[in-house]
């Protein structure tokens, strides 16, 4: 049984999106020149979620990427609510009270954020009120804390972090007389997500990472070929000063169980989260949780149980590692992407088919055998497998879609094999998972231009 | 790369026997001396200069030379053979469907053969024998029928076998293959050397050859050339040749006089390996798979293999010097589908190493022929060029033809398939040529089944009427840019199978031509005839008369109102044109002609007539919409339409008048319908041409009209025995040789152009007959159909070739005309074709090998058209006369 071309296009481009910065008398003004973005299940249904929207108070630009594990609603209420709590941590005061006072006084408020939303993202609508409460009592005590200093991006988007998964775990403690809310709250902190957001304004790139997603800039070198920089580190057992930190955080005597099989407690592949709260909450708010909370929770034997070796919590962390990036005219491109997609595909092979996809076919490096010594065989196979790769750049006008299609096909010689591409796809729901995670991803083209004219300004 | 072609040129050894022409040390160094003066400055005048110093160039003065012209000079803007002519493959294949091409590389390949021993020059000559290869069972019936005009041609060749495929040649893998056929005497030369032979032996005779100087323009003076401009000086001269490859274009735009020469480069790729581990033989034959679009010669060992694409790549379309040729990049990724044919046809190669792709452009025409022949509108410029990547396989016999032109007139051949003036300026936009050749590049491989048509470059010119013809569902081709309907797909066929039509049998629009082939006969149908090339000649006095009775064979004096058959001979008594001349008053000639004929004719009659400014003469082409109303009811179509008698005592056949059809007056209305079938041609102001088309139609309605096409204007020609100019009759065609001698003022005493050779031929007889066949034995559903070019045998032995067929409705058989002529059984010698020599003989046609028998006649069915009134009579009785 195999998909026909079409079919395994139809299955890759169902979830595609993308967005363009609309230009203003024939120029951009955005560093940003738009971005593609894509994700591909695995999981029934798909536990990564992905956001993107531009600041409408403040300058700038967030994306970002967040994989969901126990489960989608704590990754589904992250992509919701974080940007959310980006944003207002950006706010200056006066923007703040400005927004207080509409509320206040029931006024039409300031819109922070304009969403780039695919139509299958949704917003849980049930949840708005409460999300909307636990916001705005962030935002009076910013007002409260009025330090009078300018906020300082990398700053915002740590306490942004950490404030909403505070919230999280609030929110989960204190319930809900609405019973659907009630089990939502828990269903957030009980499941967990990573996440991985850039922000982008001007050449001041800023990436804050928790969890195994990554962020990695797409370089073109003055010869034309491409390379690619980490913009995050991994948070997991791979990472040796993040198993450092953790074991800092702990007594001594836990050092053996911390890291058991490359996981957290023997549990948790990554190392830092949002929800999570079986990682972060002590044995007893755990147990009092679940025990008053909704019969749902109560049967469900995941939340009932308690991670072996738990004695010093919290084990979890939202808190992002977040890294600074000036915008060089070589950069030409962000990908924001889940360890679906790492698992799969080197950094470097990534950089180049994203590259070529976007500077097109026609900068495929011309082949001039000079001097070398090949055989009519070896130029055959080189050709054959060149025209395989601009072939799928053909079938493709979202570069997220282009990268999955290989993710997913590349056969050993790193071109997109259909046949295995329609295995691939035609799995079904219960064997998905075993080949493969899910994948999201989101790639951001820079506009070299306006970062050519800032650097020169500056 | 460099290296090796220079080690070719290296082994020349030409400049000791040519004093004039060298001065530069024999070691190879000498190249990079470019600031080296000339030797020998420019001779201030010539009798003819040639511009262009690869294969064309060198051939033209090698051939001029040996025919006794001395006052030469030929110019190069770089060195001898250093363009195309030292980067093309060097393969001399005879293997051609245009039997004009196929005499020419003959003649070439006998030429190269001989040429070290006369020259010196080492030319590379090896016959190796070609081998092409048939995938699929309709190229080998393509290739069947290039066989059987090669051995009447005495060129040996044999269809065979894929497994003697492999006897012949180790490396070919042959599970793919149906069949191939082999020329043996095809070969393989060192192209480069092969020029610089000619030039030395044209040097030997008195040419002189001038490297490093370039043509600016032409100059020109009241319609002649002059003399030329080039960077060293000018040179007068009568004659000019332009010789100058892809550049021949704009060279021929950069003098004030344009002269159009239609072609465009085509990027080309070929790929040369090193030796195998046992170098390749010689004398191993060269492949040729077009099924696989490639070609595959030994080269030093190694192999040499290129290509002709489906996706060329055109270059030079803005002019030269944005690139220089040198500078040409291999596009490896471009190549890979021909590399992938070669591995496929000979995967041992998977080892063998790759020494360089070479990028050598060439250049492509229209039409896929090359361009030969004299400017339409400058005298005594001449252009050799457009090769279509034969310039080796032509250069021998299209230079000996282009010397035989300028010396005599007229050269050996019938060359108009390959005449400069069948372009006219409409052919010479550079979108128009970029596209085109994008078409004809790929098929050179392409399978060539009959009728098919260009597909690119379209919808250039068309009737006022296209639109509607096409929405009533036509079907168009094209004849020198003009769009002209073959057959109409009635509503509810299926169109997609139509568009598949392309077959060497039976196909698909059979029926459907059938059914506007009866309607032609029992009612009457319409069909679009614009395209026609028209004239209008008139003067204050006699002029016009006068001058035309000298030029046309047929006596034009003839009463207002009537219309004379008559052809444009040339001294030979040779067509030139075949055309219909009404006299439209005392002093003024409508001019009817086929519609190739619009350059040619023009350039024949200005050059002709009386620098007189009181006659003149004027193309109205594209003033008059021609329909032509075919069938026995045409006649009360147009009565009820114009009010008008039109019974045969007011309107005789060959007649013509200007009446009223509906509300639009002033149309010309001919009693003829180049079919032999009644009806009438109206030639109608454009602006009338929907409203009297309208009307036709709507008052044809109740006699049945229908629209009709080309198709069925073709089976009905044919079947009356109409000869067509261009297709069955040429410049090497008189009125004798084709049963027209009533079309011909012998007996009147008036000077005529060509009176005297028809006179000769009248006494001693014709030495080939202008023959109808219909086909006996062949299975119209099941056997492959004529088509022209088929060899013709009597009692067993070749005499001749069709030149048109059609399957006739009304006979239901096959209808073949062509040319029979007698050859002496020992010695080959032409003798007189009598009419008994004809009719007492056994025929058979021979269609890709097969042959089918045919009874040969003279004269047209008559017991067909016993129905027909007594004014049809009249004009076909006149071609039954002898």
């Amino acid at each position: 049984f195999y998909l026909t071309p079409p079919q395994v296009n139809s299955i890759l481009k169902a979830n595609e999106y993308s967005f363009k910065v609309p230009e203003f008398d024939g120029k951009n003004v955005s560093s940003v020149l738009g971005f593609d973005s894509n994700q591909l299940p695995a999981n029934a249904p798909i536990e990564d979620r992905r956001s993107a929207a531009t600041c409408l108070q403040t300058r700038g630009m967030l994306l970002g990427v967040f994989d969901g594990h126990a489960g989608c609603a704590c990754a589904q209420a992250v992509s919701e609510r974080l940007f959310y709590y980006i944003a207002v941590s950006l706010l200056p005061h006066e923007t703040l009270l400005e927004i207080e006072n509409a509320v206040e006084s029931g006024r039409a408020l300031l819109p922070i954020l304009q969403w780039h939303k695919h139509p299958n993202d949704y917003f849980s609508k049930e949840a708005s009120k409460l999300y909307f409460n636990s916001l705005r009592t962030y935002w009076q005590e910013l007002i409260d804390l009025n330090s009078g200093e300018t906020t300082d991006v990398k700053e915002a988007l740590i306490n942004a972090f950490k404030r909403l998964d505070n919230d999280i775990s609030l929110e989960a403690q204190v319930g809900d007389p609405n019973s659907f809310l009630n089990y939502l709250v828990l269903r957030v902190a009980f499941s967990g997500a990573t996440a991985c957001v850039a922000h982008v304004d001007g050449v001041d790139l800023h990436i804050a990472n928790t969890g195994d997603s990554r962020a990695m800039l797409g370089v073109q070198e003055e010869d034309g070929s491409w390379s690619a920089v980490n913009l995050s580190y991994d948070h997991n057992a791979q990472n040796g000063s993040e198993v450092e930190r953790v074991k800092m955080e702990h007594p001594k005597s836990e050092e053996k169980s911390l890291v058991k099989q490359d996981r957290l407690l023997g549990l948790l592949m990554p190392f830092r989260a949002f929800g999570d709260v079986k990682f972060k909450w002590s044995i007893e708010l755990q147990k009092r949780v679940v025990e008053s909370g909704p019969d749902q929770l109560n049967d469900n034997e995941y939340t009932k149980f308690i991670p072996p070796n738990y004695h010093t919590p919290p084990y979890l962390t939202a808190e992002p590692e977040v890294i600074h990036h000036k915008l060089r005219p070589q950069d030409k491109f962000l990908v924001l992407a889940t360890d679906g997609l790492w698992e799969t595909m080197h950094r470097q092979d990534v950089a180049r088919i994203v590259g070529e996809y976007l500077t097109g076919v026609h900068h495929q490096q011309p082949i001039a055998v000079g001097g070398y010594k090949v055989t009519l065989g070896q130029m055959h196979g080189l050709l054959t497998e060149r025209r395989a790769r601009i072939s799928s750049v053909f079938e493709d006008q979202n570069a997220a879609t282009h990268l999955i299609r290989h993710a997913v096909g590349n056969n050993e010689f790193g071109t997109v094999d259909h046949e295995r591409l329609s295995k691939m796809l035609s799995l079904p729901e219960e064997l998905a998972r075993m080949y493969r995670d899910d994948i999201t991803i989101i790639v951001v083209q820079f506009n070299s231009h306006v970062i050519g004219a800032c650097q020169n300004e500056e | 790369a460099a290296a090796m072609f220079l080690r070719l040129l290296s082994d020349v050894r030409w400049q000791a026997a040519n004093p004039k022409w060298r001065r530069m040390p024999c070691s190879r160094r000498s190249t990079s001396s470019t600031a080296e003066p000339h030797p020998v400055s420019l001779p201030a005048q010539a009798q003819v200069v040639i511009c262009g110093g690869g294969i064309m160039g060198t051939s033209v003065a090698y051939h001029l030379s040996k025919m006794g012209w001395k006052d030469i000079v030929l110019l190069e803007q770089g060195r001898l053979a250093a363009g195309t002519t030292r980067f093309c493959a060097g393969i001399v294949s005879t293997a051609r469907h245009v039997s004009l091409e196929l005499k020419m590389a003959d003649y070439s390949n006998k030429l190269y053969q001989q040429l070290e021993q006369e020259t010196g020059v080492n030319t590379g000559y090896t016959k190796t024998g070609s081998i092409s290869l048939a995938q699929t069972q309709d190229r080998l019936i393509s290739l069947k029928r290039i066989a059987s005009s090669l051995s009447v041609m005495g060129i040996p060749c044999e269809i065979i076998t894929p497994k003697q495929v492999a006897q012949l040649h180790p490396l070919i893998n042959i599970h793919d293959l149906v069949g191939a056929m082999y020329v043996p005497e095809d070969a393989l030369v060192t192209s480069a050397n092969v020029s610089l032979a000619l030039a030395t032996a044209a040097s030997r005779n008195g040419v002189q050859i001038h490297e490093r100087t370039s043509v600016s323009h032409v100059l020109v003076q009241k319609g002649h050339v002059t003399g030329v401009e080039t960077d060293r000086g000018q040179i007068q001269c009568q004659y000019f040749v332009n010789c100058a490859g892809q550049w021949a274009y704009e060279l021929g735009h950069s003098g004030e006089e344009p002269v159009n020469i239609p072609l465009h480069a085509c990027e080309h790729f070929y790929l040369l390996t090193h030796p195998l581990k046992e170098p390749l033989a010689s004398n191993l034959p060269t492949i040729v798979d077009p099924d696989g679009r490639i070609y595959i010669r030994n080269w030093q060992g190694g192999i040499l293999s290129g290509g002709f694409e489906k996706n060329p790549k055109p270059l030079f379309t803005e002019g030269r010097n944005q690139l220089e040729i040198q500078n040409l990049q291999e596009d490896w990724d471009h190549f890979e589908p021909l590399l992938s044919a070669l591995l496929r046809r000979m995967p041992d190669l998977e080892a063998l190493q790759i020494m360089q792709l070479v990028n050598c452009p060439e250049s492509f025409t229209p039409d896929m022929r090359c361009i030969m022949g004299e400017s339409p509108t400058v005298r005594g410029y001449f252009v050799l060029a457009g090769m279509n990547s034969a310039g080796i396989s032509y250069g021998g016999g299209a230079g000996k033809y282009l010397a035989e032109w300028m010396v005599n007139g007229y050269p050996s051949e019938n060359v108009w398939p390959l005449d400069l003036k069948r372009f006219g300026t409409l052919q010479s936009s550079r979108t128009f040529l970029r596209h085109r050749v994008m078409e004809v590049m790929p098929l050179m491989y392409d399978l060539k089944v009959p009728r098919w048509d260009f597909q690119t470059g379209r919808q250039l010119r068309t009737s006022p009427l296209y639109d509607r013809l096409d929405a009533q569902g036509a079907r168009w081709m094209e004849k020198h840019g003009f769009e002209r309907v073959k057959y109409f797909v009635p509503p509810g066929k299926d169109l997609l199978d139509l568009d598949q039509s392309k077959t060497f049998y039976k196909p698909d629009w059979f029926d459907i031509v059938g059914s506007e082939v009866k309607c032609c006969k029992e009612a009457v149908c319409v069909i679009d005839m614009s395209s026609f090339t028209k004239f209008e000649i008139s003067s204050t006095g006699d002029q016009a008369l006068e001058s035309l009775q000298y030029l046309f064979s047929n006596d034009l004096d003839v009463p207002v109102g009537h219309v004379v058959h008559t052809g444009m001979l040339n001294e030979q008594g040779g067509y030139e044109n075949d055309c219909s001349i009404a006299r439209l008053s005392k002093r003024s000639f409508f001019m009817i002609s086929p519609t190739d004929q619009q350059v040619h004719c023009w350039a024949w009659l200005k050059n002709r007539l009386p620098d007189d400014s009181n006659l003149t003469m004027e193309d109205v082409t594209w003033k008059y919409t021609a329909l032509n109303l075919i069938g026995p009811r045409a006649v009360d179509v147009l009565s009820e339409l114009s009010y008008a008698p039109i019974t045969p005592e007011h309107f005789p056949s060959l007649f013509c008048k200007e009446m009223s059809v509906g509300y639009a007056n002033g149309i010309r209305v001919m009693s003829i319908t180049h079919t032999g079938e009644p009806g009438f041609m109206l030639y109608i102001p454009i602006e009338y041409a929907l409203h009297v088309y309208n009307e036709v139609m709507n008052m044809g309605q109740k006699y049945g009209i229908r629209n009709a096409g080309y198709y069925a204007l073709r089976s009905l020609r044919i079947e009356k025995f109409f000869a067509f100019w261009g297709q069955d009759l040429d410049a090497f065609t008189t009125p004798m040789e084709c049963g027209r001698e009533f079309q011909v003022k012998l007996e009147k005493g008036m000077q005529f152009v060509g009176q005297e050779a028809l006179l000769e031929q009248k006494q001693n007889g014709v030495y080939k007959r202008f023959t109808m066949f219909i086909l006996e034995d062949h299975d119209t559903d099941m056997d492959l159909w004529p088509w022209w070019g088929e060899p013709i045998f009597r009692n067993g032995r070749y005499v001749g070739k069709t030149t048109s067929s059609a399957y006739s409705y009304t006979l239901e058989r096959h209808v073949c005309l062509g040319f029979v002529q007698h050859f002496d059984e020992k010695t080959g010698e032409e003798l007189v074709v009598t009419t008994d020599f004809i009719n007492q003989g056994e025929y058979e046609i021979d269609i890709a090998g097969q042959r089918f028998q045919a009874k040969a006649k003279l004269y047209p069915f008559s017991s067909l058209f016993t129905h027909r009134r007594r004014k049809d009579e009249v004009e076909l009785s006149g071609y039954q006369r002898e």
